[in-house]
């Protein structure tokens, strides 16, 4: 078993079939392009993962090599002790917020049912025990009230929680989060984190990828700083740590007293601006 | 009354009214998922693909449907593998594949000397000219479809709102969308004779655009789309008996005036509705 160079949070040794997740020198890319190398990471069971580093460092890479969803070119990949992949009805995913239809004619409850799905099997309808467990994730979440609603008609946050509701339906034991509190305000992050922290603690794996140093620190208990490579990796604290962060950024991090600003994430800010504009309507 | 009662009295006319059902229904219920994913481009190039394959079929006496089921199936399957496997995009696959295969269509059409009329139906559309045994093969290829949709509508509609999720709990994904873009050739197929190979991608689209205006639940889509492709093909029907126009014309004509009518009129935010009951919706939501 390789360790990164920070020592990880993890003391105990465990082998790679009892992680919830274990890669070992991945090397992983798209067409000729290559995103990520030489990445090793044991993660166990009742993890709550951060994933941070700069835009283009491999963060949504990493996440879909695990999910399965990009398969590695090198290297060997164990999640929940299987071939990825193998473990799919175990494993719930959830997309950035932007590669969502939010016009798409669903309702809350509709979506969440949809974790329901693959374990029902082909030409299977929905039976009470799946109507239970979607009303059960949504009150877990705190959005029973809003079953019926067309998703796009929920603010960030609320179709958020509705994603997490799934993962929750689907009675996943990872959890995979692209960027799950980017473009929310302060109360609603910390809404998510809590949900989500809940869900670690009932033994749940939690890895989320994000852009919010300061969220990074505060709410995951274990940071994985990238930048093509796993450039550190330990407790949350790490996510502040100006020689780690300059390393991860290489450059393109500016310190200014306590607050940290990453100049080439304009695309963060956009999104915010219009999850504002959405809270002004009332949502 | 007798307007409506009348033509039953005629085989032709009873052929042509299953026809119209079937077409309406098949093709609401998979242009539903075609709306939702984006497909509509690849509907129209899959309606112009099938035409080599009807005259082909023509020339060696065999029925249409099976020519243009290989053709429009070949060139669906054609299309997802060669988007998949190249960095060209869809719709420029698309655009190549869509104007080549028609081109041999017309090519072959030109060729044939003679009396071609029941060629050109395939073209515009003539839903009165479905034989008996016609109507059975497109029957049961519709059955097809409707049983396929059956089987795996959830799984269908899961990788349509959300791939990376559905791909990552285990669905498989690509071979869906293969699955889906087999299941519009079918459609197609069943639909050409009725509405021709240049309006067919109307019924795939129209019926579903002009019931997502009125709905955001999935189920209710499908079912609305299903009553408007149906109303439109039967009334469409009528109008081209009545008025001794073509059909498809006609039939493309009524889903057409439908549409229109929902984007004017509809309650969720109609385009001719005063602006003040609009900009309530706007806030609600």
């Amino acid at each position: 078993m390789t360790f990164a160079p920070a020592a990880p949070a993890d003391t105990h040794v465990l082998s790679a079939a009892a992680m919830a997740v274990a890669l070992s020198n991945v090397a992983a890319g798209y067409h000729d392009r290559v995103a990520l190398e030489d990445v090793s990471l044991d993660v166990r069971p009742g993890s709550l993962l951060a994933i941070v580093g700069p835009n283009g460092a491999g963060k949504s890479t990493l996440l879909k090599v695990i999910a399965g969803l990009v398969p590695a070119w090198s290297g060997s990949v164990s999640v929940l002790g299987a071939a990825p992949g193998s473990a799919a009805e175990r494993i719930a995913y959830v997309p950035q917020a932007e590669l969502v239809d939010w016009h798409f004619p669903i309702t809350v409850s509709g979506v969440v049912m949809m974790g329901r799905y693959p374990r029902l099997g082909l030409a299977r309808r929905p039976g009470k025990a799946d109507r239970e467990a979607v009303r059960e994730a949504l009150a877990s979440v705190g959005m029973l009230e809003h079953a019926d609603r067309q998703i796009g008609a929920l603010s960030g946050g609320q179709r958020r929680r509705v994603f997490l509701a799934r993962a929750v339906a689907a009675d996943a034991e990872l959890f995979l989060l692209d960027e799950p509190v980017t473009g929310v305000d302060a109360a609603t992050q910390e809404d998510i984190m809590g949900i989500l922290a809940a869900n670690a603690s009932a033994g749940r794996t939690i890895i989320a990828t994000t852009h919010d140093l300061a969220c990074a620190a505060q709410c995951f208990r274990r940071v994985v700083a990238i930048n093509r490579t796993i450039v550190a990796d330990g407790p949350a604290e790490i996510a502040l740590d100006p020689d780690i962060l300059a390393r991860a950024y290489s450059g393109h991090l500016l310190v200014l007293g306590g607050n940290r600003v990453v100049l080439d994430d304009a695309h963060h800010h956009d999104e915010s601006a219009s999850e504002r504009h959405f809270h002004d309507n009332g949502g | 009354m007798d307007l409506v009662l009348e033509p039953l009295g005629y085989p032709i006319f009873i052929r042509a009214l299953v026809a119209a059902i079937l077409v309406g229904t098949v093709c609401a219920v998979v242009g539903t998922y075609v709306v939702l994913r984006g497909l509509a481009f690849i509907g129209d190039a899959i309606g112009h693909a099938a035409f080599p394959g009807v005259v082909v079929a023509f020339m060696l006496n065999a029925p249409f449907y099976l020519g243009a089921a290989i053709a429009a199936v070949g060139t669906a399957l054609s299309i997802g593998f060669v988007t998949r496997r190249t960095t060209l995009r869809a719709d420029t696959t698309i655009g190549v594949l869509f104007a080549g295969t028609f081109a041999l269509g017309i090519f072959l059409f030109s060729a044939i000397e003679g009396y071609v009329a029941d060629l050109f139906s395939f073209l515009v559309g003539n839903i009165l000219f479905i034989s008996f045994s016609n109507l059975i093969g497109l029957l049961i290829l519709g059955g097809v479809v409707l049983a396929a949709v059956a089987v795996l509508w959830k799984e269908l509609l899961y990788s349509t709102f959300d791939p990376l999720g559905a791909a990552a709990s285990g669905l498989p994904v690509g071979r869906l969308e293969y699955v889906l873009l087999t299941l519009v050739a079918l459609t197609i197929v069943v639909s050409v004779q009725a509405v021709g190979i240049v309006l067919v991608v109307a019924m795939l689209v129209t019926p579903p655009a002009a019931a997502q205006l009125l709905t955001v639940r999935f189920g209710r889509l499908m079912g609305l789309a299903v009553v408007f492709g149906v109303a439109g093909a039967v009334i469409g029907l009528y109008l081209s008996y009545w008025l001794d126009v073509a059909s498809g014309a006609s039939i493309v004509l009524v889903v057409t005036t439908i549409f229109l009518a929902v984007l004017a009129f509809n309650p969720r935010g109609g385009l001719l509705r005063p602006r003040g009951q609009q900009q309530r919706r706007a806030t609600a939501e």
